[in-house]
């Protein structure tokens, strides 16, 4: 066990050296391509190896480093959970480590810095890494600020265009509110704990009013980070402006960060569990999963698409632990666990698809510079890999059987149908309605995924640089194929995955899910009762066996013949790509029938001597609903202020003076 | 679990598998010849679906130039997903391992991995029709899936199992009460299913009219083998969704055992069951017209509304009473 905290702190130094030989990144290019990115995925790797080893070994060690301030030095410490989350860290940040050579070459001749690329990425991992290990909330918040500024610096990469520099700002912004949530929500912690270490925090036992607010605090400060409705309106801003390999990485690792922190402070920390705050997490995680998926229904930006459905994930993510709390909270510990599983099932899914999906839509952008589905079309037969890897995320985020976003979407619904075991008839019938939201937010991604995977990747082509797009260089097949098999590994064996994540329940609730793989690793049954039970490796051997059969069935027909001609499209006038349906035609019943959701501005303007154009534009609601008040309301504020300012000094000593004096009243 | 893993369950299994297939072009044919008789025409042959299959399994298959692999791939997908779907649904006898291997929450999942492909291959080749066949499917299918889970798991959740087999079991071993729940699910069972093995009045299988479409259109460029590939896993899930109905709501005839005479009364049972839903589906389809697009949602909401108001009334209503 010690072993996988030294190759921990290895991970985290190489991420650190990655940082450091990028500084020479401007001399010598070839510096991020063939020493930063290898090192950076090294770091992925021991780190992957290291959350491996704690979850196998269940156990938990812990070290004090010497650093920090003298009376409070910076503590570590690794067990289930952390180890949990390092390998997600790992996985994917070493798909990133293949990927990454061939993608940042193609920046080599650009204009943008690769030394800022390069020093930042390896300061941001290094982040996210030490947030995990940290043991106190003073090098937790020290590693969540790395973070938070390091991938400013990376949403900011592409700064000449003025929507990336405002989008970083905003990134900036919110991360900071949220921040200070965090921060906050230690304070009150801490105050009952007597100290900032996590381990006087966890033997606290605060009253429930100020455990509460630890709570909103900590919800508010990570869910923001999570990209829940209605704090999200900055993820969809910022994720898809930075490089690609860096959007799987916020995307992928960045966001199971926050849930990191969240799970760490409500369920390890604050150690006490109340109904409400149980309903008001699976309440913001169901509006979350559905606005989400409507949203990323209306984009036809592949990059922003995919941010929208980071919102729509995380809020699944959060609704597997809004029941956690339920079950906790009313002493259901075995079906707490059953829901904690199910969301961390899920998060390492959406670690694995949404990874696989950023860097497949970084290959569309290296070999076209497109990021328009309008644009698109016909790219299976152009990048045939990318096109067979891109497939198996879409499906697996569609969560379809057998991949892995089923199974955890299969337990999130197990979860949910125990609740007649629940006293409350408000909890029972609560709970219902989440899944029927859960259901639908399923349905609409799968929608959603038709619509990517059909106008991008089939048909014909609608412009000509999609229509001379190549495969894109081995590196780059291998960082997705690595990813792709993954998504097919745990969708195919979910026993062995339960069997890890198994012990986090065990070491944070005292209680895991020991009935869930009894039957051995062809039957996961997670619930006490028989009659539950799902066998992905057998659904996947007679799926195999039927489509053999028919294949065996119909070469032994009387013809095998496919002769290839032109297409029939009933016989009117030969199709060309401009009469495809395009994303947004895809979209529109669904538009047409989710109406109220969005802020559509829709019109036809017709001109004398031109053909009539249509303008489509549709707006998040959350603009008009919450920021642009709230930035109204900063600003009229600040205009207030501002008469404090006459430029007299002997106005300013007075105010001065003034506080002073209050203070004195405060304290005497 | 591993008193039904034996080689006789195995087997039945099997057989009933095939018997999915087999019924299928059946209730297709019947359900045509009812509709025909009850709109004063004589109608084709009840076995005419068969000989269809059989003219499209030995005429060569044409592909479009502008197809990719995943065409070809797709209605063998959509064929095993579909039939694996079915297998899991019991239809002459309780005791099903393939039950077990896939519950009801597995059952959707699959039916939704065959329409993805659908979908897809109605994108692949370029067409208008095909891409609005396929956005119209997904909207349908968007709507009418919540629904359809809603209404399992009322069912799912009064049995304490999402294994079909159990669910049906349950049914049939605890004493009959009119459930409020059950009316419910059911009858959102029955809008869904409609919906989505594409009858009147969201869909027409009959309609010669591309712009009123939905499956049709996604099908439009098949031919040969694959076109009766798509046509058989079509009329699988009709069967499907008449047995789902037919056994979870009106279980009484279904074998218990394996014994010759258990599994012949579930037969019949089986095969009278669908021949009355199959007329009931005809009469439905002449007395209805087939709405417009944009009324369909008003009809998948009424479904899901119900699906809820089942699962609602029977966890505030009929748990711990």
């Amino acid at each position: 066990m010690d072993a996988a905290l030294l190759l921990a702190a290895l991970a985290v130094a190489l991420a650190l050296a990655s940082a450091a030989v990028s500084v020479l990144a401007a001399q010598l290019p070839w510096v991020p391509r063939l020493l930063a990115m290898p090192l950076l995925g090294t770091s992925g790797l021991l780190a992957l190896v290291a959350g491996l080893v704690a979850l196998v070994d269940g156990g938990v060690v812990t070290a004090t480093l010497p650093l920090g301030l003298p009376w409070l030095p910076w503590r570590v410490r690794l067990d289930a959970l952390a180890g949990f989350f390092l390998t997600v860290i790992g996985v994917v940040t070493a798909a990133v480590g293949l990927y990454g050579p061939a993608y940042v070459r193609a920046l080599e001749h650009g204009h943008e810095s690769l030394t800022a690329l390069g020093v930042f990425t390896g300061l941001f991992l290094t982040g996210m890494q030490l947030v995990v290990l940290a043991d106190d909330a003073f090098l937790f918040m020290v590693a969540w600020e790395l973070m938070s500024l390091s991938s400013y610096f990376l949403v900011a990469f592409q700064h000449e265009n003025a929507a990336n520099r405002r989008a970083a700002f905003l990134y900036l912004l919110m991360a900071h509110v949220g921040g200070m949530a965090i921060l906050l929500g230690y304070g009150v912690l801490a105050s009952f704990g007597g100290g900032f270490a996590f381990d006087a925090m966890r033997a606290a036992e605060p009253p429930v009013t100020w455990a509460s607010v630890a709570f909103v605090l900590a919800f508010v400060g990570f869910g923001m980070k999570a990209g829940l409705v209605p704090l999200h309106a900055w993820l969809p801003e910022a994720h898809p402006v930075a490089p690609s390999h860096i959007s799987a990485l916020m995307s992928g690792v960045m966001l199971k960060v926050a849930v990191y922190g969240f799970i760490r402070v409500v369920f390890d920390l604050i150690g006490q569990f109340h109904w409400q705050w149980g309903v008001g997490v699976l309440a913001i995680g169901s509006v979350s999963a559905l606005m989400g998926v409507l949203y990323a229904l209306m984009q036809h930006d592949l990059k922003r698409l995919l941010a929208y459905h980071s919102v729509e994930n995380l809020g699944i993510i959060f609704i597997g632990l809004g029941l956690a709390l339920l079950y906790l909270s009313t002493g259901h510990g075995l079906l707490g666990a059953l829901a904690l599983v199910a969301a961390l099932y899920h998060t390492v899914n959406h670690a694995l698809f949404k990874g696989l999906l950023f860097l497949g839509a970084g290959a569309i952008l290296h070999s076209t510079h497109e990021r328009d589905l309008e644009q698109m079309g016909g790219l299976l037969r152009r990048m045939p890999w990318t096109g067979l890897f891109f497939l198996i995320g879409c499906l697996s985020i569609s969560a379809l059987p057998p991949f892995n976003g089923f199974v955890s979407e299969w337990l999130t619904f197990q979860a949910a149908l125990q609740a007649w075991q629940l006293d409350s008839g408000v909890l029972r019938s609560l709970i219902p309605i989440a899944s029927a939201v859960l259901a639908l937010t399923g349905a609409l991604a799968a929608a959603c995924f038709v619509k990517v995977y059909g106008v991008a990747f089939l048909g014909q082509a609608r412009s000509r640089h999609v229509r001379r797009a190549r495969p894109v260089p081995l590196g780059m097949r291998a960082g997705q194929g690595v990813l792709a098999v993954l998504c097919v590994v745990l969708g195919i064996l979910p026993t062995g995955v339960l069997g890890l994540i198994d012990s986090v329940p065990r070491q944070l609730l005292g209680n895991g899910l020991p009935q869930a793989t009894e039957h051995g690793w062809l039957w996961l049954t997670p619930v006490p009762a028989e009659s539950v039970s799902y066998s992905a490796p057998l659904v996947v051997f007679l799926l195999a066996v039927t489509v053999g059969m028919a294949i065996w069935g119909l070469r032994h027909g009387a013809v095998r013949r496919v002769r290839r001609c032109p297409a029939w499209d009933c016989g009117f006038a030969p199709p060309t790509p401009r009469m495809q349906y395009t994303a947004t035609a895809f979209a529109q019943p669904i538009r047409r029938v989710f109406g109220l959701m969005f802020h559509i501005d829709e019109s036809v303007e017709q001109r004398d001597h031109d053909a009539a154009r249509y303008h489509l534009a549709v707006r998040d609601r959350a603009w008009g609903l919450l920021y642009a008040p709230l930035a109204q309301a900063v600003e009229s504020a600040a205009r207030r202020v501002v008469r404090l300012q006459s430029g007299n000094i002997r106005v300013y000593l007075g105010w001065t003076l003034s506080t002073l004096l209050v203070l004195l009243w405060i304290i005497s | 679990m591993d008193h039904l893993l034996t080689a006789a369950t195995w087997g039945l299994a099997l057989l009933q598998a095939l018997l999915y297939a087999a019924l299928g072009p059946l209730l297709v044919g019947w359900v045509r010849k009812v509709k025909a008789v009850l709109q004063n025409r004589r109608g084709a042959p009840v076995l005419q679906p068969y000989r269809d299959l059989r003219k499209l399994l030995m005429k060569e298959a044409r592909v479009a130039h502008t197809a990719s692999p995943l065409f070809r791939a797709a209605p063998y997908i959509v064929f095993s997903a579909t039939w694996l779907a079915a297998a899991t649904v019991p239809l002459v006898a309780v005791s099903l391992p393939t039950a077990a291997i896939a519950d009801i929450i597995a059952l959707v999942g699959l039916l939704a991995l065959a329409r993805f492909f659908l979908a897809l291959a109605g994108m692949d080749v370029g067409t208008a029709f095909g891409g609005m066949g396929a956005s119209r499917e997904m909207l349908v299918s968007a709507l009418a899936e919540p629904a359809m889970l809603m209404a399992v798991f009322t069912l799912a959740m009064t049995a304490h199992s999402t294994n079909l087999a159990s669910v049906v079991d349950y049914h049939l071993t605890t004493t009959v009460v009119l459930r409020p729940s059950f009316l419910f699910a059911l009858g959102g069972l029955i809008l869904v299913a409609i919906a989505e093995t594409g009858r009147i009045p969201v869909d027409n299988p009959a309609t010669h009219l591309e712009l009123t479409m939905i499956h049709e259109a996604m099908l439009l460029e098949y031919s040969g083998r694959h076109l009766a590939l798509m046509e058989w896993a079509a009329q699988i899930k009709l069967v499907l969704y008449g047995a789902l109905i037919a056994n979870v709501f009106f279980p009484w005839g279904i074998a218990y055992n394996l014994a010759p005479a258990a599994l012949g009364l579930g037969f019949v049972a089986i095969v009278g069951k669908l021949l009355i839903l199959g007329a009931a589906l005809a009469i439905g389809e002449t007395v209805l017209a087939k709405m417009r697009l944009f009324r369909a949602p008003a009809f998948l909401n009424l479904a899901l509304l119900m699906s809820l108001l089942g699962l609602l009334s029977h966890v505030i209503l009929e748990v711990g009473t």
